[in-house]
């Protein structure tokens, strides 16, 4: 058979796939990006020994289990404490001024994974003040990764990474004042977690969370196709207070986006939005 | 042999070198994209593209999300993040985890690249010091594409020619100086 009428057919069996998963389980992948996608769906090809995606259908509709370990290939967990140190700079130059201004401030992190961005975030509100004033809330659509989240234990040998970007990230205290080390894992402080709230929440079929001041939705929707970025840039407009704040992971953008001109830029190069008023 | 629509290159240590003496020479009507994954410090500025546009007369610069490459461009991957080719030729990114400790990776570029061009990409390994590329460079083969290898005495590392060659027969292995020439010649050519 050609090539081109193979890959044809591969792309046929993965849409049927996705299909299969949203009809019996509710995830939508549909829209993500299909060459991320592919890539993820064939690792799970090549370690279960299965032979096809009309095979993984087969065992994603009668093996719940199977099922959990095809959305964890989806969702990529990939993270870190001060990922691009600059932004969280940028954020304490630029965004806190605004924030302090606020008697109550209401955060949301959108796909918080284990939730190494969201106490990045904590720890900085606490060195300016605001934490104690700020509700944040912590979403995921992946319950194993929102677990691990709240419970807020990384492995020691990660310290090291995540102190240097700290300190990069114009962190006022020592790293080591936000976790005890206990064997060969860091639990973060628990007077940070007070101020969480991790809970299940899924950009493509769950709807607004309102009111809020900010809203962080970092690398995530770099998976999604166009339409799909589209509807959830609206999702977060529509969750913004007038003047809240969005930010975006570093290559990620508004441009060309339905919502760009409802948003001022703060900062270009770290991606930090406006909603205009 | 068909016409080569689009150009992925991979490379690591001594790669800007190498680059500096093949896109530079690179004609002004040159009539494909190209996609170049460099490997680099994580948290480096892209100083490859900064130089390599300065020394052009092509276009170079860092690779946007869902980009459609443009003839005569050259896409250089953010560092950090992988840069895959949906199968319509749009750019992708992601932070998909290290592969084979590199992010980018040659090889996901490559593979990716493979399935969106097929008979029409070239792929072009240059020197470096690890093995990434040879697994893509391979899957190019498989798809009915074209290879070119740097070849490695004439490269400042030599594994990662060395790799590629190792694993693809049918590639076509030539020297620093003649790539630029190779590529001005063979993209010009129509469908034979
Ligand atoms: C690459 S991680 C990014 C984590 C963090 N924001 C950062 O930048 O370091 C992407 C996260 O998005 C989550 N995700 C993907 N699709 C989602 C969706 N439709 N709804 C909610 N979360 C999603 C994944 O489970 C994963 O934890």
């Amino acid at each position: 058979m050609k090539k081109e009428k193979i890959l044809d057919n591969e792309y046929l069996e993965m849409d049927l796939l996705l299909e299969g998963i949203y009809r019996k389980y509710g995830f939508d992948f549909r829209e993500y990006s299909g060459v991320h996608l592919k890539r993820r769906l064939s690792h799970r090809l090549s370690v279960s020994g299965l032979k096809s995606f009309t095979q993984i259908l087969h065992r994603v509709i009668y093996d719940e289990e199977f099922f959990k370990l095809v959305l964890l290939d989806l969702s990529i967990n990939v993270t870190e404490m001060y990922r691009d140190p600059a932004f969280y700079l940028t954020l304490r130059e630029k965004v806190v001024p605004y924030l302090s201004t606020y008697p109550f401030i209401k955060v949301w992190h959108a796909g918080c994974s284990a939730g190494q961005e969201v106490y990045s975030d904590a720890i900085l509100l606490e060195e300016e003040g605001l934490l104690g004033r700020t509700q944040i809330y912590a979403t995921d659509f992946n319950e194993r990764i929102l677990k691990e989240a709240g419970e807020g234990i990384y492995p020691i040998e990660n310290i090291k990474a995540y102190t240097e970007n700290y300190q990069k990230a114009g962190g006022k205290a020592s790293f080591a004042d936000y976790y005890s080390a206990n064997y060969d894992s860091a639990i973060i402080k628990p007077a940070l977690r007070e101020h969480i709230l991790f809970s299940f929440h899924n950009l493509v079929t769950d709807g607004v969370f309102g009111e809020m001041n900010m809203i962080f939705c970092r690398n995530v929707m770099i998976y999604f196709n166009k339409e799909l970025q589209n509807r959830v840039l609206k999702l977060f407009h529509e969750s913004l207070v007038p003047g809240g704040f969005l930010c975006l992971g570093s290559k990620e953008s508004l441009k060309f986006s339905e919502v760009e001109d409802r948003f001022e830029i703060v900062s270009a190069a770290q991606k930090i939005y406006r909603k205009k008023r | 042999m068909k016409k080569i629509r689009a150009v992925v290159i991979g490379t690591s240590a001594g790669g800007l070198n190498a680059l500096s003496r093949i896109i530079p020479e690179l004609d002004k009507d040159f009539p494909a994209p190209l996609i170049l994954v460099q490997h680099m410090s994580p948290d480096g500025s892209n100083y490859t593209v900064s130089l390599l546009d300065r020394q052009s007369e092509l276009t170079v610069k860092e690779a946007d999300e869902k980009e459609i490459p443009k003839a005569g461009t050259i896409y250089v991957a953010p560092p950090n993040y992988h840069l895959l080719v949906e199968r319509d030729g749009t750019l992708e990114l992601s932070v998909d985890p290290r592969i084979n400790y590199s992010r980018p990776s040659i090889d996901v570029l490559f593979e990716t690249a493979a399935e969106a061009w097929g008979e029409e990409l070239l792929g072009i390994v240059l020197t470096g010091a690890n093995s990434d590329g040879s697994k893509g460079a391979e899957k190019i083969l498989a798809m009915g594409g074209r290879v070119l290898v740097q070849a490695p005495e004439t490269a400042d590392a030599a594994a990662m020619p060395e790799a590629a060659i190792k694993r693809c027969k049918k590639a076509e292995v030539i020297p620093l100086e003649e790539i630029a020439l190779w590529l001005n010649i063979n993209c010009k050519k129509r469908n034979i």
